[in-house]
């Protein structure tokens, strides 16, 4: 594919010097500046109590200490924590997909009265920054209105807010919008009901759109840093996002940086593998949101 | 309801009923969910903003809350800093990867490679990424200043100086975040037809040029888009001051807006003022949203 430069001028003795050398600065600056802290983080964790805070700091372990890693496992209880963010991720991906699947759907297929008053109501959430809403959401959980049951310290307080995403809404109704009525009507003839129409019928169309809604929802609950650390008061019931930080107090710099590197462990072999995939939905997702 | 319709038999009235009820079953969960989350809160947040709670009591205050906030001395602060924050995290995290995309999208051999490792930091937990930049700012034993030191470049305290805390904030904020935004100019680069580029090599066009009337104007609306986006999520910028510096700094020179409600109300449980600053971030970020909104429905008719 054609890009800025052309492949006439690449091909060019002196393009193709310039290129080589470009491309070998690049290359030796990205992996140093991307690759160069994750390396640090892998060897922080297997050096002594002592050598991770001497100056100057060392390149290379003098010796290993591969047991910090089981230390930290077990000190900042890194399982328990890592299964707690498994929940929350999964519950909340699954309530997300039932609650706003349907909902997309019904906006988009259905169209009830007053559905575009609804609509436009979950979208006007998205001009109020989160970082606001976290008082009185807060608020809120420690004590439901008309239902008074707290939530604090709860997977629900996780779970059910990640259900008010608009735009998660958004991007379901608009694929659905783009799947012709006279398939649905097809359907209806052949007597399915709604919810036959759409589980057979539409969402067999929209694995694509599931899958960015889904890649979302995930790296959200995966990145929360506050809202954890509110309604979640008790550091073992945190996401590993949260609970690191809570529970690192006291707890030795090397010991720590096991624990980090541990922590980054799964999200970044999981990427590598599927690279590919996560980039194009990623890319998909954000332009045309 | 459907007042457009032709009068329905009455068979087909109760089927019309049954139809619309069924609709509103489907949206029920996220109807709820929407309004105890995110709708209740809304107007809570405004409610709240002009009252005070005292010993269990209520009370409506008007525009006391809002009085106190702005004389508080560091609601200047605090809203100095975020705007510290949020220019220098757009010089880098705006700028930077633009000029990154620009130059992966040309060297074709070696696009997957780096655009994997741009992306890298995204996917680790920023909690990682953030406290493993406090143990490189260390101004002892950190790595930064043994870089430094070894370029025969003078040292810094990093996080430990009012003059260098925030910038290091934002360095570390650029390094977890700039994967995300390089990305998606990556995309943006890649939609541009190669013809644009060819044509204007006819016309005699040098490479700035090129980049100048081909590339910025091709991608001029995702520009925008992410422009107006970064600006309001670096306005609500916390977790990384609150991790690296604690949140104030030295000298509350890392005290952000969001940071200040976070004390109101978590510190001091005064909700009344914690909502009141609030208000005033939300009315200082409506015009962004709503130019973005706007923005975003004109690509979306595209």
């Amino acid at each position: 594919m054609r890009t800025l430069i052309s492949d006439v001028q690449l091909n060019r003795p002196r393009g193709r010097l310039v290129h080589r050398i470009v491309l070998v600065v690049v290359v030796t600056g990205f992996t140093l500046v991307f690759l160069g802290p994750l390396y640090w983080l892998v060897t922080g964790g297997l050096k002594s109590a002592r050598e991770v805070v001497q100056s100057p700091p060392t390149l290379v372990p003098h010796e290993l200490h591969p047991g910090t890693y089981a230390e930290a496992w077990r000190q900042l209880r890194l399982g328990r924590l890592l299964s707690n963010t498994l929940v929350y991720a999964f519950g909340a991906l699954a309530l997300q997909l039932v609650f706003d699947v349907a909902a997309a759907y019904a906006l988009s297929k259905l169209r009830p009265v007053l559905g575009k008053l609804l609509l436009g109501m979950m979208l006007a959430t998205l001009m109020v920054p989160a970082a606001v809403l976290v008082v009185p959401q807060y608020l809120t959980v420690l004590d439901l209105p008309l239902l008074h049951l707290d939530l604090v310290g709860t997977p629900w307080a996780i779970w059910l807010p990640t259900v008010a995403n608009a735009f998660s809404v958004f991007l379901l109704k608009r694929f659905f919008d783009s799947i012709p009525d006279e398939l649905l009507a097809a359907a209806a003839i052949d007597g399915a009901g709604p919810l036959r129409t759409l589980w057979s019928v539409v969402l067999p169309m929209s694995r694509p759109i599931l899958g960015v809604v889904s890649i979302f929802a995930v790296v959200n609950v995966w990145k929360d840093f506050l809202w954890p650390l509110l309604v979640l008061p008790d550091p073992r019931d945190q996401p590993l996002n949260t609970g690191i930080n809570s529970l690192s107090l006291g707890v030795p710099q090397n010991v720590l940086i096991a624990a980090l590197a541990i922590a980054s462990a799964p999200t970044i072999v999981f990427f590598l593998i599927f690279q590919r995939n996560i980039m194009a939905g990623l890319t998909t997702g954000s332009l045309k949101g | 309801m459907a007042a457009t319709a032709p009068r329905p038999r009455p068979g087909r009235l109760r089927q019309r009923v049954r139809h619309h009820l069924t609709a509103h079953g489907f949206l029920l969960g996220a109807v709820l969910c929407f309004a105890y989350f995110s709708w209740y809160p809304m107007v809570r947040e405004v409610v709240m903003s002009f009252q005070r709670t005292r010993r269990g009591r209520t009370t409506w205050v008007g525009l006391d809350n809002l009085d106190r906030v702005v004389h508080d001395p560091a609601f200047w602060q605090a809203w100095r800093n975020t705007l510290l924050f949020t220019v220098l995290a757009l010089l880098l995290g705006f700028a930077l990867p633009f000029l990154v995309a620009l130059l992966l999208n040309e060297l074709r051999g070696a696009r997957t490679y780096l655009r994997v490792l741009v992306y890298l930091p995204v996917m680790m937990p920023p909690v990682a990424s953030v406290l493993l930049f406090k143990y490189f700012y260390d101004p002892r034993h950190g790595l930064f200043n043994r870089i430094l030191e070894l370029l025969h470049l003078p040292t810094s305290a990093w996080l430990n100086s009012a003059d260098t805390a925030m910038v290091s904030v934002v360095l570390a904020a650029t390094w977890m975040n700039m994967g995300s935004a390089t990305l998606i100019y990556l995309a943006a680069l890649q939609n541009i037809p190669g013809e644009l580029y060819e044509a204007a090599e006819l016309d005699g066009a040098g490479l700035l040029r090129r980049i100048r009337h081909v590339t910025i104007p091709q991608t001029r609306l995702i520009l925008s888009l992410l422009l107006l986006l970064q600006i309001v999520a670096t306005m609500q910028v916390f977790v990384e001051p609150y991790l690296l510096t604690g949140g104030n700094g030295p000298e509350g020179s890392t005290t952000t807006v969001v940071h200040l409600i976070y004390q109101y109300a978590f510190n001091f449980n005064n909700y009344g003022s914690a909502s009141a600053l609030g208000l005033v971030m939300l009315i200082v970020l409506a015009g962004f949203s709503a130019l973005y909104a706007r923005l975003a429905r004109h690509t979306d008719q595209d």
